[in-house]
């Protein structure tokens, strides 16, 4: 392929095209955390993520989310195709706002967990889990 | 999909009035995507259980809202009170509409 004025525009309007992707897949999670918090202020606090830093299967990453006062934890996988993962909403005979599951991820990536406290102030907390073999069966 | 679903929980047979428990489940779920496709290059269509709830004696425990990156055979993992004998009762919701439920009863030890 010659290098021509228009191939030159074409290779770069792939290469924005490429590096545009990872943007448009976070922005579903950043509408997914304007969903469960309704646009208030997320800080930092009393809430948990345990979570492995390497899974070698991201079919099944076990991780746990804790904390002392909230009343709903949402958990968000930043780079999967749909970043949804589970909402926890404690009841009355919750022992502690603690519960532990089995996710997916399809790659490396942040898993951020957003809590709604009693008062109705929300923190969240995040993790960084690299993936060796991604969850999402190509 | 609703034959070969089988929902495992363990609980303690019996407990202290106010302790905290913790409570296992697991139950089987192929928990289909819908982001895989098939040989053919078709998308499958997805296939999860959405829901889970725990309950003691009617009250809640946990209520979970689940999405398409849970596992297969969904595994949780949570702590309950219990302030007296009674039965636990758990739930999850297919996306097909079907509903599985198990209950394990507790006694005061």
């Amino acid at each position: 392929m010659e290098l021509t004025r228009r191939n030159a525009m074409a290779m770069g309007a792939g290469a924005l095209l490429i590096a545009g992707l990872p943007v448009r897949l976070s922005a579903a999670g950043e509408d997914a955390i304007a969903a469960f918090t309704g646009g208030a202020e997320v800080g930092t606090g009393d809430v948990r993520l345990i979570a492995p830093e390497i899974a070698e299967n991201g079919n099944t990453v076990p991780i746990e989310v804790g904390s002392d006062t909230a009343s709903e934890i949402l958990v968000l996988a930043m780079g999967n195709p749909t970043p949804g993962v589970a909402t926890f909403k404690f009841g009355p005979l919750s022992g502690s706002r603690t519960a532990s599951a089995r996710i997916r991820l399809a790659g490396t990536q942040d898993v951020v967990a957003i809590a709604k406290l009693q008062d109705g102030t929300f923190v969240q907390a995040s993790s960084t889990i690299k993936v060796t073999i991604g969850g999402c069966g190509g | 999909m609703a034959d070969d679903v089988k929902p495992r929980v363990k609980v303690p047979k019996s407990a202290a009035v106010g302790e905290k428990i913790v409570v296992k489940t697991l139950i089987s779920h192929k928990m289909e995507s819908g982001q895989r496709k098939d040989a053919d290059g078709n998308v499958i269509a997805r296939s999860i259980i959405n829901r889970f709830t725990c309950d003691f004696n009617g009250e809640n425990v946990v209520d979970v809202k689940m999405e398409a990156a849970i596992s297969t055979n969904p595994y949780f993992e949570f702590e309950a009170m219990v302030p007296e004998a009674g039965e636990f009762k758990f739930t999850w919701y297919d996306d097909d509409g079907s509903v599985y439920e198990d209950t394990k009863t507790i006694a005061i030890a």
